[in-house]
Protein backbone atom coordinates (compact mmCIF):
# COMPACT_ATOMS: atom_id res chain seq x y z
CA UNK A 1 0.00 0.00 0.00
CA UNK A 2 2.54 2.90 1.31
CA UNK A 3 5.42 1.83 -1.91
CA UNK A 4 3.05 1.56 -4.61
CA UNK A 5 1.42 4.87 -3.18
CA UNK A 6 4.83 6.77 -2.93
CA UNK A 7 5.31 5.70 -6.73
CA UNK A 8 1.86 6.88 -7.93
CA UNK A 9 2.47 10.18 -5.94
CA UNK A 10 5.84 11.03 -7.56
CA UNK A 11 4.20 10.43 -10.88
CA UNK A 12 1.14 12.65 -9.35
CA UNK A 13 4.22 15.40 -9.06
CA UNK A 14 5.52 14.96 -12.69
CA UNK A 15 2.20 14.90 -14.10
CA UNK A 16 1.15 18.37 -12.19
CA UNK A 17 4.43 20.10 -13.59
CA UNK A 18 4.38 18.70 -16.96
CA UNK A 19 0.71 20.22 -16.96
CA UNK A 20 1.92 23.41 -16.74
CA UNK A 21 3.30 23.61 -20.15
CA UNK A 22 -0.24 24.62 -21.08
CA UNK A 23 0.45 28.19 -20.20
CA UNK A 24 3.21 28.11 -22.74
CA UNK A 25 0.87 27.65 -25.60
CA UNK A 26 -0.24 24.57 -27.59
CA UNK A 27 2.73 24.25 -29.34
CA UNK A 28 5.05 23.93 -26.20
CA UNK A 29 2.30 21.48 -24.88
CA UNK A 30 1.80 19.66 -27.92
CA UNK A 31 5.93 19.48 -28.37
CA UNK A 32 5.87 18.10 -24.64
CA UNK A 33 3.66 15.38 -25.18
CA UNK A 34 5.51 14.52 -27.95
CA UNK A 35 9.12 14.68 -26.41
CA UNK A 36 7.59 11.91 -23.67
CA UNK A 37 6.58 9.56 -26.56
CA UNK A 38 10.86 10.89 -28.36
CA UNK A 39 12.61 10.27 -25.25
CA UNK A 40 15.84 8.73 -25.80
CA UNK A 41 15.75 8.60 -29.63
CA UNK A 42 17.37 7.26 -31.53
CA UNK A 43 19.41 5.11 -29.19
CA UNK A 44 16.11 3.72 -27.40
CA UNK A 45 13.37 3.29 -29.44
CA UNK A 46 9.79 4.90 -29.55
CA UNK A 47 7.94 5.38 -26.60
CA UNK A 48 10.62 3.70 -24.45
CA UNK A 49 10.64 6.34 -21.81
CA UNK A 50 6.43 6.69 -21.62
CA UNK A 51 5.92 2.52 -21.76
CA UNK A 52 8.33 2.35 -19.14
CA UNK A 53 6.80 4.57 -16.58
CA UNK A 54 3.13 3.21 -17.75
CA UNK A 55 3.83 -0.24 -16.63
CA UNK A 56 5.51 1.22 -13.07
CA UNK A 57 2.09 3.09 -13.22
CA UNK A 58 -0.26 -0.51 -13.89
CA UNK A 59 1.84 -2.31 -11.37
CA UNK A 60 1.33 0.03 -9.01
CA UNK A 61 -2.16 0.15 -9.23
CA UNK A 62 -2.69 -3.34 -9.47
CA UNK A 63 -0.79 -3.38 -5.89
CA UNK A 64 -2.48 -0.73 -4.20
CA UNK A 65 -5.88 -2.12 -5.16
CA UNK A 66 -4.99 -5.93 -4.55
CA UNK A 67 -3.91 -4.53 -0.64
CA UNK A 68 -7.03 -2.65 -0.36
CA UNK A 69 -9.05 -4.97 -1.35
CA UNK A 70 -7.70 -7.58 0.67
CA UNK A 71 -7.55 -5.15 3.63
CA UNK A 72 -11.33 -4.55 3.10
CA UNK A 73 -11.89 -8.43 2.89
CA UNK A 74 -10.01 -9.23 5.91
CA UNK A 75 -12.30 -5.89 8.12
CA UNK A 76 -15.44 -7.78 7.23
CA UNK A 77 -14.42 -11.16 8.60
CA UNK A 78 -13.08 -9.28 11.63
CA UNK A 79 -16.16 -7.93 12.40
CA UNK A 80 -19.08 -9.87 11.40
CA UNK A 81 -21.70 -8.80 13.68
CA UNK A 82 -22.36 -4.90 13.25
CA UNK A 83 -23.14 -2.05 16.02
CA UNK A 84 -26.14 -1.35 16.49
CA UNK A 85 -24.46 1.94 17.56
CA UNK A 86 -21.36 3.46 16.52
CA UNK A 87 -19.86 7.01 16.90
CA UNK A 88 -16.90 8.08 15.54
CA UNK A 89 -14.71 9.87 18.00
CA UNK A 90 -11.18 10.69 15.88
CA UNK A 91 -11.97 10.09 12.06
CA UNK A 92 -11.19 12.16 9.70
CA UNK A 93 -13.37 12.39 6.56
CA UNK A 94 -10.34 11.93 4.58
CA UNK A 95 -9.53 8.90 6.38
CA UNK A 96 -13.06 7.03 6.44
CA UNK A 97 -13.93 7.93 2.59
CA UNK A 98 -10.47 6.10 1.73
CA UNK A 99 -11.67 3.10 0.45
CA UNK A 100 -14.62 4.54 -1.61
CA UNK A 101 -12.80 7.44 -2.18
CA UNK A 102 -10.12 5.19 -4.26
CA UNK A 103 -12.86 3.12 -6.24
CA UNK A 104 -14.13 6.83 -7.41
CA UNK A 105 -10.55 8.03 -8.29
CA UNK A 106 -10.31 4.79 -10.54
CA UNK A 107 -13.70 5.25 -12.39
CA UNK A 108 -11.94 8.71 -12.76
CA UNK A 109 -8.83 7.92 -13.95
CA UNK A 110 -10.55 5.59 -16.65
CA UNK A 111 -12.46 8.44 -17.83
CA UNK A 112 -9.56 10.56 -17.72
CA UNK A 113 -7.29 8.09 -20.14
CA UNK A 114 -10.64 7.96 -22.44
CA UNK A 115 -10.76 11.78 -22.40
CA UNK A 116 -7.33 13.18 -22.30
CA UNK A 117 -4.51 9.99 -23.69
CA UNK A 118 -7.61 8.37 -26.41
CA UNK A 119 -9.72 10.95 -26.75
CA UNK A 120 -12.75 8.44 -27.27
CA UNK A 121 -15.18 10.69 -24.78
CA UNK A 122 -13.75 13.99 -25.52
CA UNK A 123 -15.45 16.42 -27.44
CA UNK A 124 -12.91 17.20 -29.67
CA UNK A 125 -12.85 13.41 -31.00
CA UNK A 126 -9.69 10.91 -30.92
CA UNK A 127 -8.15 13.23 -34.41
CA UNK A 128 -6.79 15.97 -32.18
CA UNK A 129 -3.78 17.30 -30.26
CA UNK A 130 -3.59 16.96 -27.00
CA UNK A 131 -3.90 20.79 -26.39
CA UNK A 132 -7.19 20.84 -28.39
CA UNK A 133 -8.61 17.92 -26.46
CA UNK A 134 -7.82 19.71 -22.83
CA UNK A 135 -8.97 22.95 -23.80
CA UNK A 136 -12.41 21.09 -25.29
CA UNK A 137 -12.89 18.89 -22.45
CA UNK A 138 -12.40 21.89 -19.78
CA UNK A 139 -14.83 24.31 -21.58
CA UNK A 140 -17.35 22.39 -20.52
CA UNK A 141 -18.81 22.73 -17.40
CA UNK A 142 -20.10 19.28 -16.39
CA UNK A 143 -16.40 17.77 -17.30
CA UNK A 144 -15.10 20.43 -15.58
CA UNK A 145 -17.17 20.06 -12.35
CA UNK A 146 -16.08 16.38 -12.51
CA UNK A 147 -12.88 16.93 -12.89
CA UNK A 148 -12.49 19.34 -9.71
CA UNK A 149 -14.72 16.40 -7.50
CA UNK A 150 -12.23 13.76 -8.63
CA UNK A 151 -9.27 16.16 -7.93
CA UNK A 152 -10.49 17.53 -4.47
CA UNK A 153 -10.80 13.35 -3.78
CA UNK A 154 -7.50 12.89 -4.53
CA UNK A 155 -6.80 15.36 -2.34
CA UNK A 156 -8.60 13.79 0.61
CA UNK A 157 -7.14 10.24 -0.45
CA UNK A 158 -3.25 11.76 -0.39
CA UNK A 159 -3.84 13.72 3.05
CA UNK A 160 -4.56 10.32 4.81
CA UNK A 161 -2.50 8.68 2.58
CA UNK A 162 0.90 10.45 3.20
CA UNK A 163 -0.21 10.22 6.73
CA UNK A 164 -0.39 6.27 7.02
CA UNK A 165 2.68 5.52 4.58
CA UNK A 166 4.76 7.04 7.00
CA UNK A 167 2.88 5.01 9.90
CA UNK A 168 2.97 2.08 7.66
CA UNK A 169 6.92 2.23 7.07
CA UNK A 170 7.66 3.13 10.63
CA UNK A 171 8.73 6.58 10.18
CA UNK A 172 6.41 8.28 12.91
CA UNK A 173 6.90 8.91 16.50
CA UNK A 174 4.98 11.62 18.80
CA UNK A 175 7.52 14.56 18.09
CA UNK A 176 6.95 13.81 14.29
CA UNK A 177 3.22 13.25 14.30
CA UNK A 178 2.47 17.03 14.26
CA UNK A 179 4.88 17.47 11.48
CA UNK A 180 3.95 15.16 9.41
CA UNK A 181 0.20 16.38 9.40
CA UNK A 182 1.37 19.85 8.35
CA UNK A 183 3.02 18.18 5.72
CA UNK A 184 0.61 15.85 4.29
CA UNK A 185 -2.18 18.36 4.05
CA UNK A 186 0.22 21.12 2.66
CA UNK A 187 1.21 18.41 0.57
CA UNK A 188 -1.62 17.19 -1.35
CA UNK A 189 -3.38 20.78 -1.15
CA UNK A 190 -0.47 22.16 -2.75
CA UNK A 191 -0.58 19.38 -5.37
CA UNK A 192 -4.11 19.50 -6.10
CA UNK A 193 -3.95 23.20 -6.69
CA UNK A 194 -1.33 22.54 -8.94
CA UNK A 195 -3.85 20.58 -10.91
CA UNK A 196 -6.49 22.73 -10.67
CA UNK A 197 -4.81 25.91 -12.50
CA UNK A 198 -5.61 24.08 -15.56
CA UNK A 199 -9.31 23.58 -15.62
CA UNK A 200 -10.01 26.87 -13.99
CA UNK A 201 -7.36 28.87 -16.46
CA UNK A 202 -9.56 27.58 -19.37
CA UNK A 203 -12.93 28.34 -17.33
CA UNK A 204 -11.72 31.82 -16.75
CA UNK A 205 -10.58 31.64 -20.66
CA UNK A 206 -6.77 32.45 -20.12
CA UNK A 207 -5.91 29.53 -21.99
CA UNK A 208 -8.30 29.00 -25.28
CA UNK B 1 -31.47 9.93 37.94
CA UNK B 2 -33.92 7.83 35.41
CA UNK B 3 -32.37 5.95 32.98
CA UNK B 4 -33.52 3.90 29.63
CA UNK B 5 -30.87 1.10 28.72
CA UNK B 6 -30.80 -0.55 25.51
CA UNK B 7 -29.03 -3.95 26.47
CA UNK B 8 -27.72 -6.89 24.27
CA UNK B 9 -28.84 -10.04 25.71
CA UNK B 10 -27.83 -13.04 23.90
CA UNK B 11 -27.83 -16.59 25.75
CA UNK B 12 -25.56 -18.45 24.31
CA UNK B 13 -22.42 -17.97 21.14
CA UNK B 14 -25.13 -19.36 18.26
CA UNK B 15 -28.61 -18.07 19.80
CA UNK B 16 -29.68 -14.77 18.17
CA UNK B 17 -29.39 -11.67 20.26
CA UNK B 18 -31.21 -8.79 19.83
CA UNK B 19 -31.11 -5.44 21.84
CA UNK B 20 -33.56 -5.37 25.01
CA UNK B 21 -35.01 -2.11 27.00
CA UNK B 22 -35.23 -1.50 30.64
CA UNK B 23 -35.52 1.37 32.83
CA UNK B 24 -33.57 1.79 35.77
CA UNK B 25 -34.56 4.31 38.35
CA UNK B 26 -32.88 6.04 41.05
CA UNK B 27 -29.35 6.14 39.35
CA UNK B 28 -27.20 8.02 41.73
CA UNK B 29 -24.66 10.42 39.60
CA UNK B 30 -21.64 9.27 41.86
CA UNK B 31 -22.06 5.31 40.89
CA UNK B 32 -19.77 4.00 38.41
CA UNK B 33 -21.56 2.39 35.13
CA UNK B 34 -20.77 -1.04 36.64
CA UNK B 35 -22.77 -0.50 39.63
CA UNK B 36 -25.25 1.28 37.21
CA UNK B 37 -25.47 -2.15 36.07
CA UNK B 38 -25.49 -4.29 39.33
CA UNK B 39 -28.65 -2.07 40.23
CA UNK B 40 -29.94 -3.66 37.20
CA UNK B 41 -29.37 -6.98 37.65
CA UNK B 42 -30.76 -6.87 41.02
CA UNK B 43 -34.13 -5.85 39.97
CA UNK B 44 -33.95 -8.36 37.06
CA UNK B 45 -33.13 -11.16 40.01
CA UNK B 46 -35.74 -10.09 42.36
CA UNK B 47 -38.49 -9.86 39.05
CA UNK B 48 -37.06 -13.59 38.27
CA UNK B 49 -35.52 -12.66 35.26
CA UNK B 50 -31.87 -13.83 33.79
CA UNK B 51 -29.42 -11.13 35.51
CA UNK B 52 -27.11 -9.19 32.02
CA UNK B 53 -24.01 -10.89 32.25
CA UNK B 54 -21.16 -8.54 31.95
CA UNK B 55 -17.19 -8.85 32.55
CA UNK B 56 -15.64 -7.13 35.31
CA UNK B 57 -12.84 -7.90 37.89
CA UNK B 58 -10.44 -5.01 39.78
CA UNK B 59 -13.23 -2.21 39.32
CA UNK B 60 -10.25 0.20 39.55
CA UNK B 61 -9.40 0.80 35.69
CA UNK B 62 -5.99 -1.85 35.58
CA UNK B 63 -7.05 -5.28 34.77
CA UNK B 64 -8.70 -4.65 31.61
CA UNK B 65 -12.16 -6.69 31.80
CA UNK B 66 -14.50 -4.62 31.75
CA UNK B 67 -15.28 -3.88 28.08
CA UNK B 68 -18.33 -1.97 26.64
CA UNK B 69 -19.67 -0.32 23.67
CA UNK B 70 -21.26 2.36 25.58
CA UNK B 71 -23.81 4.47 22.99
CA UNK B 72 -21.26 3.87 19.81
CA UNK B 73 -18.12 4.32 22.46
CA UNK B 74 -15.73 2.34 23.33
CA UNK B 75 -15.91 2.29 26.88
CA UNK B 76 -18.18 5.24 27.12
CA UNK B 77 -17.83 9.18 26.25
CA UNK B 78 -14.99 9.85 28.93
CA UNK B 79 -11.66 8.04 27.68
CA UNK B 80 -11.16 5.56 30.67
CA UNK B 81 -12.18 2.10 31.35
CA UNK B 82 -15.98 1.19 32.07
CA UNK B 83 -15.56 0.95 35.45
CA UNK B 84 -13.98 3.97 36.47
CA UNK B 85 -16.90 5.80 33.94
CA UNK B 86 -18.95 7.35 35.96
CA UNK B 87 -23.16 8.17 35.65
CA UNK B 88 -22.31 11.91 36.27
CA UNK B 89 -21.39 11.43 32.46
CA UNK B 90 -24.58 10.81 31.63
CA UNK B 91 -27.98 13.19 31.91
CA UNK B 92 -31.22 12.12 33.76
CA UNK B 93 -33.62 10.44 31.29
CA UNK B 94 -31.05 9.51 29.21
CA UNK B 95 -30.85 6.59 26.45
CA UNK B 96 -28.19 4.42 26.54
CA UNK B 97 -27.46 1.34 24.35
CA UNK B 98 -25.20 -1.23 25.69
CA UNK B 99 -23.45 -3.59 23.50
CA UNK B 100 -20.27 -6.08 23.66
CA UNK B 101 -16.79 -5.81 21.51
CA UNK B 102 -17.78 -6.66 18.17
CA UNK B 103 -14.91 -8.63 16.54
CA UNK B 104 -14.15 -11.79 14.47
CA UNK B 105 -11.52 -12.26 16.99
CA UNK B 106 -13.52 -11.60 20.24
CA UNK B 107 -16.31 -14.47 19.88
CA UNK B 108 -19.63 -13.36 22.10
CA UNK B 109 -20.35 -15.78 25.12
CA UNK B 110 -23.02 -14.34 26.62
CA UNK B 111 -24.50 -11.15 26.48
CA UNK B 112 -22.04 -8.46 26.56
CA UNK B 113 -19.36 -10.62 27.77
CA UNK B 114 -16.76 -11.66 24.62
CA UNK B 115 -13.62 -14.00 24.82
CA UNK B 116 -10.23 -11.96 24.38
CA UNK B 117 -8.48 -15.11 24.44
CA UNK B 118 -6.78 -14.26 21.03
CA UNK B 119 -4.48 -11.39 23.20
CA UNK B 120 -3.57 -14.04 25.14
CA UNK B 121 -2.57 -15.90 22.25
CA UNK B 122 -0.63 -13.03 20.86
CA UNK B 123 1.48 -12.65 24.14
CA UNK B 124 2.03 -16.06 24.33
CA UNK B 125 3.43 -15.76 20.58
CA UNK B 126 6.26 -13.62 21.46
CA UNK B 127 5.50 -11.03 24.21
CA UNK B 128 7.90 -11.96 27.09
CA UNK B 129 11.90 -12.20 27.52
CA UNK B 130 13.38 -15.84 28.03
CA UNK B 131 15.78 -14.81 30.90
CA UNK B 132 17.47 -16.46 33.86
CA UNK B 133 15.27 -16.76 36.93
CA UNK B 134 16.84 -16.01 40.49
CA UNK B 135 17.07 -12.71 42.73
CA UNK B 136 16.43 -9.70 40.51
CA UNK B 137 19.65 -8.31 39.48
CA UNK B 138 20.88 -5.32 40.60
CA UNK B 139 19.22 -2.50 38.63
CA UNK B 140 21.79 0.02 37.46
CA UNK B 141 23.62 -2.88 35.69
CA UNK B 142 21.97 -2.10 32.88
CA UNK B 143 21.22 1.02 32.11
CA UNK B 144 18.04 2.33 29.90
CA UNK B 145 18.24 5.89 28.64
CA UNK B 146 15.52 7.73 30.05
CA UNK B 147 13.58 8.50 26.80
CA UNK B 148 13.81 4.92 26.30
CA UNK B 149 12.10 3.67 29.65
CA UNK B 150 9.56 6.60 29.34
CA UNK B 151 8.45 5.43 25.64
CA UNK B 152 8.57 1.70 26.86
CA UNK B 153 6.35 2.79 30.02
CA UNK B 154 3.94 4.17 27.81
CA UNK B 155 3.77 0.85 25.70
CA UNK B 156 3.62 -1.12 28.77
CA UNK B 157 0.35 1.00 30.81
CA UNK B 158 -1.63 -1.46 27.75
CA UNK B 159 -4.45 -3.51 30.04
CA UNK B 160 -5.33 -5.66 27.07
CA UNK B 161 -9.22 -4.41 27.18
CA UNK B 162 -9.62 -4.77 24.05
CA UNK B 163 -10.96 -1.45 23.22
CA UNK B 164 -8.88 -0.44 20.30
CA UNK B 165 -10.01 -3.67 18.55
CA UNK B 166 -13.77 -2.73 19.23
CA UNK B 167 -13.30 0.72 18.08
CA UNK B 168 -11.55 0.21 15.01
CA UNK B 169 -13.60 0.50 11.72
CA UNK B 170 -11.18 -2.24 10.41
CA UNK B 171 -11.37 -4.62 13.63
CA UNK B 172 -7.96 -3.89 13.88
CA UNK B 173 -6.03 -5.55 17.11
CA UNK B 174 -2.69 -3.56 15.80
CA UNK B 175 -2.39 -1.14 18.55
CA UNK B 176 -2.54 -3.93 21.36
CA UNK B 177 -0.07 -5.92 19.38
CA UNK B 178 2.08 -2.66 19.15
CA UNK B 179 1.82 -1.45 22.49
CA UNK B 180 3.21 -5.38 23.86
CA UNK B 181 5.60 -5.37 20.83
CA UNK B 182 7.13 -2.35 21.12
CA UNK B 183 7.71 -2.07 25.43
CA UNK B 184 10.54 -5.16 25.02
CA UNK B 185 11.69 -3.89 22.31
CA UNK B 186 12.47 -0.90 23.72
CA UNK B 187 14.41 -2.07 26.77
CA UNK B 188 17.82 -3.67 26.64
CA UNK B 189 16.43 -7.20 28.07
CA UNK B 190 14.07 -7.11 25.15
CA UNK B 191 16.78 -6.91 22.43
CA UNK B 192 18.06 -10.99 21.62
CA UNK B 193 14.34 -11.69 20.83
CA UNK B 194 13.75 -8.48 19.24
CA UNK B 195 13.05 -9.32 15.59
CA UNK B 196 11.67 -13.01 16.29
CA UNK B 197 9.31 -11.53 18.40
CA UNK B 198 7.59 -8.95 15.99
CA UNK B 199 7.31 -11.54 12.89
CA UNK B 200 5.96 -13.87 15.48
CA UNK B 201 3.47 -11.43 17.39
CA UNK B 202 1.87 -9.75 13.93
CA UNK B 203 1.48 -13.60 12.81
CA UNK B 204 -0.10 -14.91 15.49
CA UNK B 205 -1.97 -11.46 15.09
CA UNK B 206 -3.19 -12.11 11.47
CA UNK B 207 -4.22 -15.83 12.12
CA UNK B 208 -6.66 -14.24 14.65
CA UNK B 209 -10.01 -12.86 12.85
CA UNK B 210 -8.55 -9.23 13.35
CA UNK B 211 -8.68 -6.95 10.13
CA UNK B 212 -6.04 -4.83 9.26
CA UNK B 213 -4.64 -1.39 10.56
CA UNK B 214 -5.26 1.60 7.80
CA UNK B 215 -4.11 4.16 10.50
CA UNK B 216 -7.47 6.11 11.18
CA UNK B 217 -6.81 6.23 14.62
CA UNK B 218 -10.11 5.20 16.39
CA UNK B 219 -8.35 2.93 18.32
CA UNK B 220 -5.73 5.26 20.24
CA UNK B 221 -8.75 7.53 20.82
CA UNK B 222 -10.26 5.46 22.78
CA UNK B 223 -7.57 3.54 24.80
CA UNK B 224 -8.03 4.15 28.61
CA UNK B 225 -4.36 4.13 28.70
CA UNK B 226 -4.12 6.69 25.82
CA UNK B 227 -1.36 4.82 23.80
CA UNK B 228 -0.28 7.03 20.82
CA UNK B 229 -0.18 5.96 17.51
CA UNK B 230 3.65 5.99 17.35
CA UNK B 231 3.48 2.87 18.57
CA UNK B 232 2.16 1.27 15.38
CA UNK B 233 5.07 3.05 13.86
CA UNK B 234 7.23 1.40 15.71
CA UNK B 235 5.81 -1.96 15.29
CA UNK B 236 6.06 -1.41 11.52
CA UNK B 237 9.50 -0.07 12.03
CA UNK B 238 10.51 -3.71 13.70
CA UNK B 239 8.56 -5.67 11.49
CA UNK B 240 10.50 -3.68 8.62
CA UNK B 241 13.74 -4.38 10.34
CA UNK B 242 13.32 -7.96 10.97
CA UNK B 243 11.79 -9.22 7.50
CA UNK B 244 15.20 -7.01 6.06
CA UNK B 245 17.40 -8.76 7.90
CA UNK B 246 15.56 -12.04 7.13
CA UNK B 247 15.08 -13.13 10.52
CA UNK B 248 13.57 -16.28 11.23
CA UNK B 249 11.34 -17.03 14.28
CA UNK B 250 12.91 -19.26 16.49
CA UNK B 251 10.91 -21.90 17.84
Amino acid sequence: MAISGILMVLFLVAHAIGNLHVFQGAESFNEYSEWLREFGEPALPHRTLLTLIEIGLLVSVVAHMWSAFSLWRQAKRARPVAYVTKKRVQQSYASRTLRWGGVIILLFIIWHLLDMTFGAVNPDGTDSTPYDRLVASFENPFITAFYVLALVLLGMHLRHGIFSAAQTLGQTNKRRERLLNITATTFATGLIALYLVTPVAVALDFVN
Amino acid sequence: MNLTLRVWRQPHPTAKGKMVTYKVSDVSPDMSFLEMLDVLNEQLILSGDDPVAFDHDCREGICGSCGLMINGYAHGPEQTTTCQLHMRSFKDGDEIDIEPWRSGGFPLIKDLVVDRSAFDRIIASGGFISAPTGTAPEAHATPVPKKDSDAAFDAATCIGCGACVAACPNGSAMLFTAAKVSHLGLLPQGQPERDARVIKMVAQQDAEDFGGCSNIGECSAVCPKGISMETISRLNHDLLGALRANAVPAS
